[in-house]
């Protein structure tokens, strides 16, 4: 007992880490099939709707509507990816080539450290926020591992040794360059506003939420909430950025030459990342787990509170993740040249601009106010 | 010539120059197909309409009495592009079938090979006893080549009766029998 005792501090974090991953990983799955659904919706079909399982399938009425729902189509694809033969080009650098796909979809994974999804009141009557690791510098730390990703990406073009994802890996890596920095910029005039002197927040993302506990950044910063969004977009690889595999005119882009669980993993990462910017753009500008403008927090205190905070939190980012999806079958691809001029003349002008015109607006705030 | 009008193009407002509001229309647009009805035929348990017209894999067929209505004048055979049509004339057996003796012929064996058959429809239209008809049947498979050649049974099967009420061989018999042949 007391060795229990003992080990518990370790214990319990490993507990709660492989406790989010799996949480994440389920829902990175479900995203997917998300996506296949929303796109045949909008296309006039019905999307995936045979699988079943043996036993949950067969359910009177439940299992019917679970199986036109495609509810165990996640699996059987897992269950695909899994025992199809495991093929390795001859041409590739055999080590790089089995290390990218991990490396796509760890930075994805180690971003949701930091990432608060819902809160509690402690026994002070303070209220903390929900996450692995409530450290200072989230968004820092965000901005840092999710741009490692597309080392991924280009460790993939590189080793696959081919022209096609070569042409993916060096198109999905100006691409992040570019868009990186207008990100970034983008972000600043929030945490200028969020995070004033003297606050103990810092760049932590619950400082972020806590702040739009009245208004929600994305009514009052509309121009930083739009740079940042179309910077996701591009970040993510996602349509209508989706350059480095633009099916069209690069095959399959970076993945071409992966095959079975490789490619699954590449698959689950750009989901993971979708996920993870979906969540971000909500705790930036959609105000987190605060109810709606004006009314921040009507959940309480209790146990109930909490679990509801991650509710409304958790809603707010499928109707993100929803939007992405939207948004990818509704527009089509940017031209590669197209990406470079927006994320350069245009957004990265913008970015500056906005955080110039906020940081003088701060100034005269403090001149008249104090 | 044609009279050609030239449209006007009008210069982008500063406002569509952003592309948001196109963009704007264009999610509503996703968003309406969303809510309309899917068109997707649920194929092995729902079956598309065949039109009359259709022309699938070809068949014989048989007279509403559920005789054989082909003669073998092997003009289909001869007309068929790709020599899909494969017979065997034959007679009929005047002692056991006395009531179709007049119509002196039948196919001994009649094959169509499916794998060369390119459902032009020509042997439906050349046939001057109506016998051969393309109809509704469009998936095929096997999983030999000697499967894919539809012999004399198949294409009855496939084929059943047509409820045509021309009665061509009866009139022919009832005629001769009262003494006005032709
Ligand atoms: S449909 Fe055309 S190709 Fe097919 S059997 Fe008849 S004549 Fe020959
Ligand atoms: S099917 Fe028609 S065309 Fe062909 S042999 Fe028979 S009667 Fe003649």
């Amino acid at each position: 007992m007391e060795l229990l005792d003992a080990f518990l501090p370790y214990l319990l974090p490993i507990f709660y880490a492989v406790a989010m991953v799996s949480v994440f990983m389920g829902l990175c799955s479900y995203s997917v099939l998300a996506e296949r659904k929303v796109c045949s919706w909008i296309q006039g079909r019905v999307g995936p709707n045979r699988t079943r399982l043996p036993l949950l399938g067969h359910i009177p009425i439940l299992g019917n509507l679970l199986t036109g729902l495609g509810i165990f189509q996640p699996a059987a694809d897992g269950l695909k990816f899994l025992f199809k033969e495991e093929i390795v080009p001859g041409h590739v650098n055999k080590f790089y080539y089995m290390l990218a796909p991990v490396l796509a979809l760890a930075p994805a994974l180690t971003t949701m450290v930091v990432l608060p999804f819902g809160r509690y009141v402690d026994a002070d009557g303070i209220t903390q926020p929900l996450v692995l690791a409530n450290v200072d510098l989230g968004m820092l730390i965000i901005l840092g591992i999710s741009s490692l990703g597309v080392y991924g990406i280009v460790l993939a073009g590189w080793a696959s040794n081919s022209k096609y994802p070569f042409l993916g890996g060096i198109r999905a890596s100006a691409q992040m360059i570019s868009y990186e920095l207008a990100m970034g910029l983008a972000l600043l005039p929030v945490f200028m506003w969020a995070a004033t002197p003297g606050s103990d927040y810092g760049m932590s993302l619950f400082g972020a939420v806590q702040s739009q506990q009245t208004l929600w950044l994305f009514i009052w910063q509309p121009l930083s909430a739009l740079i940042f969004l179309v910077a996701l977009f591009a970040e993510t690889n996602r349509l209508p950025f989706d350059m480095a595999e633009s099916e069209t005119d690069l095959v399959g882009g970076f993945h071409t030459e992966y095959g079975c669980f490789k490619f699954g993993l590449f698959f689950v990462a750009e989901y993971a990342h979708v996920i993870m910017g979906s969540a971000l753009f909500v705790l930036l500008f959609l105000g987190g787990w605060n109810f709606l403008p004006g009314l921040a927090d009507p959940w309480g205190e209790s146990l109930i509170g909490s679990l509801l905070s991650i509710a409304w939190f958790t809603t707010k980012v499928f109707s993100m993740i929803f939007f992405f999806i939207w948004m990818r079958w509704t527009l089509p691809r940017f031209r590669y040249d197209q990406v470079m001029s927006l994320g350069w003349k245009i957004l990265l002008p913008l970015a500056v601009g906005n955080l110039v015109f906020n940081t003088i607006i701060i100034v005269l705030y403090d001149t008249f106010t104090r | 010539m044609a009279k050609t009008k030239v449209l006007e193009r009008k210069p982008l407002t500063p406002m569509e120059k952003t592309f948001l509001p196109q963009i704007l229309s264009g999610l509503k647009t996703t968003f309406g197909t969303m809510m309309q009805k899917d068109v997707t035929l649920q194929y092995p348990e729902e079956r598309p309409n065949i039109p009359d017209n259709y022309r699938g894999v070809p068949t014989l067929v048989k007279d509403p009495n559920g005789r054989e209505k082909c003669v073998s004048c092997q003009l289909c055979e001869f007309v068929c592009p790709p020599k899909a049509i494969r017979m065997t004339p034959g007679e009929i057996d005047a002692e056991a079938d006395p009531e179709r003796a007049h119509v002196e012929k039948a196919p001994k064996e009649f094959d169509i090979n499916m794998l060369r058959c390119i459902y032009c429809g020509l042997c439906q239209e050349v046939c001057p006893e109506e016998a051969i008809f393309l109809q509704d049947v469009f998936s095929l498979s096997g999983y030999s080549r000697k499967e894919m050649i539809n012999n004399k049974e198949k294409l009855y099967e496939l084929g059943g009766t047509l409820p045509d009420q021309h009665g061509k061989w009866d009139k022919k018999k009832a005629a001769e029998q009262s003494g006005n042949a032709h």
